[in-house]
């Protein structure tokens, strides 16, 4: 379970302290399927680099599964995300001139303890096969399309059976058709394997697909959501 | 991370980017191979002067007599006659194992006439059948003389070549009788020229012959000693210079002599100037010489207590000169081979810098994912050494093919050093982690988040 009790985040521009985050209170359950909306500026990005363990806050506390890790240090978070978060980016980010399969292995060499080889390959393969790219696991990133980029980074994030996936703007980069795709992997994951879900997207196409969108605004989560949003959800 | 996944990490980075790796390695591939190169030519180059030296005399140890002293006034260097022929026989006897051959030594000085010519040689010099061999002498026409000659004293003689051009102008002078001090010798051998010694002496102004013809015909058969109980009758046959001899010191019988006059003595024996004894290893003449002592202090049976009555001397002085000199040049060409080791490293650390900016979107992908700052350090650190080690085999390579190529043009002696190859690695090694350290720090210094946004 996640929860953010009262998050702010300051940045220190020279002299100038530009509140990006005002106090954000927050519950997600295990086994949620969520999306953050919000206009950009509205410190979306933020939070999820905090949801993420990327960025620490600058007050309140912040806990998962029990564990408070506001006041973690780099090296904790690392192995934070490694063991606990899968990430998927806009951009994919994959590693040019690797193969799929080496780039699903490779968050696993730095879990901790270190896994064998052995077990590593053979779980990148469930996952490859998982996401319906086992005939081209040997091509390398420019080989291959968007929505299959964003397949082979959605079985990376999942090489360390991860309880919570953040996708930020997962779609961002994708067609209609291919997004369809990739939303409904996302939610086939939080279905059968009980992972929380969260997606990051300013795009209520996307956002329709989750349980529940939350809504921000100037760094404050909006109670409710926006009419526009709730109008497609109800579709 | 464990280090087999990180080494294969590291090995695809480099792979991704094949000619950049290469062009990187390049520089300590020359630096290595210049290291290696040089060290090779200098080590075949310190062989061949070594071989040079003993050729000129390094490997050479001079038996002396002692100083007399007698009433407290000493009489000098190899005043007293107290190293026999004997003594070169016993010390290659018992010290076979360093020793390789002697020879006594016997010199003179006398005016040489053929027929209506006369010449006063630079030297006139007797020794053994070994002779030629331990001071490096040719036989350019005719032969040496041989065991026989010497155990007869037989009248033979070789001449210099400068002896040859001045009495036989021209003609062949073997079998000819050159007349020495009035005694008749027979030349049996030219020598080979060899030119002008370290002083500007001409060397070839010499003629050499038996040990025991010089010593029994030419400086008087009468001091063909024969020794029962005394050693004072050897004394008169000190040297040639017989004016200065010490035979008059019987006013002190209490001299240091005393252990000869007690020991009993063979009964023929003859005194000889100096030996001169070939070492097998010049490195460890100083450990022949302690054994040659020993040898000689039982040959001469002296009391423990009592002072030597010979004295040892080496030419390492000239050894020591010559080889220091080959270490000096292998030092500064070393210097300079390092130096481009240095600019080659700073090659590795402009390209590591490049590769950590290109790569900040990896970096910050990896963060993500779970690296640590120390992994992403450790993954461009291993990837400097790893560059930096493949340069190093690679200049070994390249340094190898240098010095034979080298070797087989020139024909400089080249001798293979594996302290140069072990050196070369763990230089490049040194290299890649002082100058992979700081683009790997930087590396490791990025957040993450930034990174992962870089364009």
């Amino acid at each position: 379970m996640i929860e953010l009790k009262n998050i702010t985040k300051v940045y220190h521009l020279g002299e100038i302290d530009l509140p990006v985050l005002k106090g954000i209170s927050l519950k997600i359950e295990d086994g949620e399927f969520v999306s953050l909306t919000g206009a950009s500026g509205s410190g979306k990005s933020t939070l999820m680099n905090i949801l993420g363990c990327l960025d620490h806050p600058s007050g309140g506390e912040y806990w998962i599964d029990g564990r408070n890790v506001a006041g973690l240090n780099a090296n904790e978070r690392a192995r934070l995300r490694n063991n606990r978060i899968g990430f998927v980016f806009q951009n994919f980010n994959l590693l040019p001139r690797t193969s799929a399969i080496e780039n699903v292995m490779m968050p696993a060499a730095y879990h901790h303890p270190a896994l064998p080889s052995a077990e590593i390959r053979k779980r990148a393969l469930e996952l490859i096969r998982l996401v319906g790219l086992e005939d081209r696991m040997h091509h390398t990133p420019a080989q291959l399309s968007g929505g299959q980029q964003q397949r082979v980074a959605i079985a990376r994030s999942l090489i360390n059976n991860p309880g919570i996936l953040l996708a930020d703007e997962p779609t961002g980069n994708l067609d209609s058709t291919t997004s369809v795709e990739v939303m409904n992997m996302f939610r086939d994951l939080n279905r059968r394997q009980g992972i929380t879900v969260i997606i990051v997207t300013h795009d209520p196409k996307t956002a329709a697909f989750t349980d529940r969108a939350i809504n921000m605004s100037d760094g404050l989560i909006l109670e409710g959501v926006s009419e526009e949003l709730s109008a497609t959800l109800k579709k | 991370m464990k280090f087999g996944p990180l080494l294969l990490t590291c090995i695809n980075a480099l792979i991704r980017n094949p000619m950049r790796a290469m062009l990187t390695v390049l520089g300590i591939v020359i630096g290595i191979a210049a290291v290696v190169a040089i060290m090779e030519i200098g080590n075949g180059s310190k062989k061949q002067i070594a071989d040079q030296m003993a050729g000129l005399g390094a490997d050479v140890i001079n038996v002396f007599s002692a100083s007399t002293r007698t009433a407290g006034v000493s009489g000098g260097m190899n005043t007293r006659a107290s190293i026999y022929a004997e003594d070169a026989d016993a010390i290659v006897k018992e010290c076979g194992d360093t020793v390789e051959t002697a020879t006594p030594v016997v010199r003179a000085n006398a005016q040489v006439i053929v027929g209506n010519k006369n010449w006063s040689p630079n030297s006139i010099v007797g020794g053994n059948e070994n002779y030629l061999d331990i001071e490096g002498w040719e036989v350019d026409s005719g032969s040496p003389f041989t065991k026989e000659h010497v155990t007869n004293s037989s009248r033979v003689c070789l001449i210099g070549s400068t002896i040859a051009r001045e009495l036989f102008e021209g003609e062949d002078p073997i079998g000819k009788d050159i007349r020495i001090k009035d005694v008749m010798f027979t030349v049996i051998g030219v020598l080979a020229t060899k030119g002008a010694d370290m002083g500007g002496n001409d060397k070839d102004d010499c003629i050499i012959l038996p040990w025991s013809s010089v010593r029994t015909r030419l400086k008087g058969a009468s001091n063909e000693a024969t020794i029962t109980a005394g050693g004072a009758a050897n004394r008169s046959s000190v040297s040639s210079t017989d004016t200065f001899s010490t035979s008059a010191v019987d006013f002190y019988p209490g001299s240091d002599l005393q252990p000869f006059t007690n020991a009993p003595h063979p009964l023929r024996t003859l005194t000889v100037d100096f030996i001169s004894v070939k070492v097998k290893d010049v490195t460890t003449i100083s450990q022949t010489m302690d054994d040659m002592a020993a040898v000689l202090r039982r040959q001469h049976r002296l009391e423990p207590g009592v002072l030597d009555d010979f004295t040892l001397r080496d030419r390492a002085q000239f050894t020591k000169m010559v080889t220091s000199t080959a270490d000096t040049m292998s030092t500064l060409l070393i210097a300079v081979a390092m130096i481009s080791l240095v600019v080659g490293g700073v090659g590795i650390m402009n390209i590591m810098m490049v590769s950590v900016t290109e790569r900040t979107k990896e970096i910050g992908l990896r963060m993500a994912v779970g690296a640590r700052p120390v992994d992403i350090m450790w993954q461009f650190l291993l990837e400097a050494v790893l560059l930096c080690i493949t340069g190093g085999i690679l200049g070994i390579a390249l340094g190898r093919t240098i010095s034979l190529v080298v070797a087989a043009k020139t024909g400089l002696p080249v001798e293979s050093s594996p302290t140069a190859m072990l050196l070369a690695v763990s230089v490049s090694a040194i290299i890649g982690i002082i100058f992979g350290w700081y683009p790997a720090y930087k590396g490791s210094k990025l957040d993450p988040i930034d990174a992962l946004h870089h364009e």
